[in-house]
């Protein structure tokens, strides 16, 4: 018993010992590995939040958007509608690669980026300190595709079930190379006319993309409407979604991946990011509700598809807001956003009679000119202190915190996104009109598109 | 041998099949179909407009009987498919000129 004891204790003094010797001062160079390792850690947290948001965002194009505008068209044009937003997947990927992310965040002049990262050329694992500074540039570059992919795909909304594959590839090809690099440059490249945070000449506060993915396709998706014209036997037929439910499963994916679309564009995995979460969230609940409640009073019975449409139109409008505004405010935005949008989709819509199939103006374009002008009202420094004086201290944002200066800045934003939205979509639907053709000849859109385009059904349940 | 065709709301199907069991009428062929008599439709309103749903959903059944069982049988169709109020539905029933059993080639009411 006695002879444990003392093994024991002379165990426990060795131990003792040899802790005291192996113990010594952190010295200099064991500190700044320290300070590197912990960068590190954080950059990981930063880039795992990142890589999920790019996730998401691609999760949104398909099969969110897939699906939400794939049940919205009729049985015979399914397939044909999702192709255009998975084409956009495939094509606007290698677009981006090879001179899409270096004309839109190379640095350049006000308007477009130069080819220094044609390529990929200087992409890779080290960060880029002015878009950046944790993160892989690469992983920039990833995010930055996937909007790059939804953007074009939701214009798609508006010529569906009437517009041909090779003329679809064609427009938005370049469409993504002539409107929204170029937009995206302004907004969020070095050097940019609206960059707000890297000393654009107009600051116009764009969180998430509500005039660069937004607006340029809302109003794109109008100017084709128009030039396109409508769907043969609209409006006297009365073309019903074939499958609410796969709409509605696409709407919810949409909601869900928004996430990753505005809390995503804060870059980082910190408390910005936690903001524009919420912030996103309580926009897309208000905006249900504000469309329901519109259309419950006016029509009579609330309907899945306005609750749906509703929530996207929230999310839309929060999407320039959703890094600079507090909760309550995206509880405002949000209801705004259903109620404006529903009037533009069921009354304005059917007073100027044009056949925007799936809303995409309606929704993207007035939803994102709202939201973008709301954000100039709404923006506060006590989120995000974007605006900084001489000696670093946060100046006023937007109106409510003292800046009403803020919404001009954010009416030019939205001014030229709809300039060369409109402007750069005409000439290019001219183009693509007068060499491969835009419209289905009548007996393919009678057929539909799924078998007259790509030979197959969406559907043969046998 | 007699054809008859009656057309009666989806809900009552399986009240009209098991009743048709019953009486030991044992070929039966079911189609959807979608039409109106005098029974309106309902309105939609999608998007700010409003469009007149005109076709109904319906259930039509097809059997051929030999002629001496046709009167039970339209009078087990009826108790069974009937609620009194429009949208009921039609019976049909005409001549039958020849039925032919696939399996075994019978003809005439042997193959019915």
């Amino acid at each position: 018993m006695l002879y444990r004891a003392l093994r024991y204790c002379c165990f426990l003094l060795l131990l003792f010992c040899g802790l005291a010797l192996s113990a010594q001062t952190v010295s200099s160079p064991q500190l700044a590995d320290l300070q590197r390792q912990v960068t590190e850690a954080r950059g990981n947290a930063d880039n795992a939040w990142m890589l999920v948001s790019s996730a998401l965002v691609l999760l949104m194009t398909g099969p969110g958007l897939a699906l939400f505008y794939g049940g919205l068209v009729r049985k015979k044009n399914v397939l044909s509608t999702m192709m255009q937003s998975f084409a956009m997947m495939a094509i606007v990927t290698v677009i981006w690669g090879i001179v899409g992310f270096s004309l839109a965040f190379g640095p350049g002049n006000s308007f477009i980026g130069n080819l220094q990262h044609l390529f990929l050329h200087g992409v890779g694992a080290a960060p880029d300190l002015d878009y950046a500074p944790t993160i892989p540039f690469q992983t920039f570059m990833v995010y930055q595709l996937m909007f790059a992919i939804i953007t074009p795909a939701l214009i798609s909304g508006a010529f569906a079930e009437r517009m041909k594959f090779s003329g679809m590839v064609v427009f938005l090809s370049l469409w993504s190379l002539v409107i929204y690099s170029p937009m995206a440059h302004m907004v969020w490249g070095k050097g940019g006319l609206l960059n707000a945070s890297l000393g654009g000449r107009f600051p116009c506060l764009d969180f998430a993309g509500g005039t660069v993915v937004h607006v340029t396709s809302g109003v794109s998706a109008l100017v084709c409407a128009l030039y396109l014209g409508k769907r043969k036997d609209f409006p006297s037929e009365a073309f019903h979604p074939h499958s609410m439910v796969l709409s509605f499963i696409g709407a919810c994916m949409l909601w869900v991946g928004w996430f990753g679309f505005n809390a995503g564009s804060a870059l980082s995995a910190g408390s910005l990011a936690t903001s524009a979460f919420v912030a996103t969230h309580f926009a897309a609940a208000a905006a249900a509700i504000g469309w329901i409640a519109a259309e419950w009073i006016l029509k009579g019975y609330p309907s899945a598809l306005g609750a749906i449409s509703g929530a996207v139109a929230g999310l839309v409008a929060i999407t320039p807001a959703s890094g600079f505004v507090d909760p309550m405010s995206a509880l405002l935005i949000g209801l705004i956003a259903g109620v404006f949008c529903f009037i533009m989709v069921t009354k304005v819509k059917e007073w100027f009679g044009y056949d925007d199939s799936l809303d995409a103006f309606g929704v993207h374009g007035a939803g994102g000119t709202l939201g973008a002008i709301l954000t100039g009202i709404f923006a506060s420094r006590l989120i995000n202190p974007i605006f900084k004086d001489a000696q670093g201290n946060a100046t006023a944002s937007g109106l409510i915190d003292g800046n009403g200066h803020q919404v001009l800045n954010q009416a030019v934003g939205v001014l030229i996104a709809w300039v060369l939205a409109a402007v750069g979509t005409f000439v290019l639907l001219k183009l693509v009109d007068l060499t491969v053709g835009l419209r289905v000849k009548e007996e393919a859109e009678v057929q539909g598109l799924d078998l007259a385009l790509h030979g197959e059904e969406g559907y043969s349940l046998e | 041998m007699t054809k008859l065709e009656a057309v009666i709301q989806p809900t009552k199907l399986d009240a009209v099949k098991e009743a048709l069991i019953a009486i030991g009428i044992d070929g039966l062929t079911v189609l959807e179909v979608r039409g109106h008599g005098r029974q309106k439709g309902h309105t939609e309103f999608y998007r700010g407009r409003e469009y007149s749903i005109d076709l109904l959903p319906k259930v039509k059944l097809e059997i051929v009987l030999r002629d001496e069982v046709v009167d039970e049988v339209v009078k087990t169709i009826l108790k069974a498919a009937q609620t009194g109020k429009i949208g009921d539905g039609k019976i049909f029933l005409s001549r039958m000129d020849e039925a032919i059993r696939i399996r075994n080639e019978e003809r005439g009411a042997d193959a019915i």
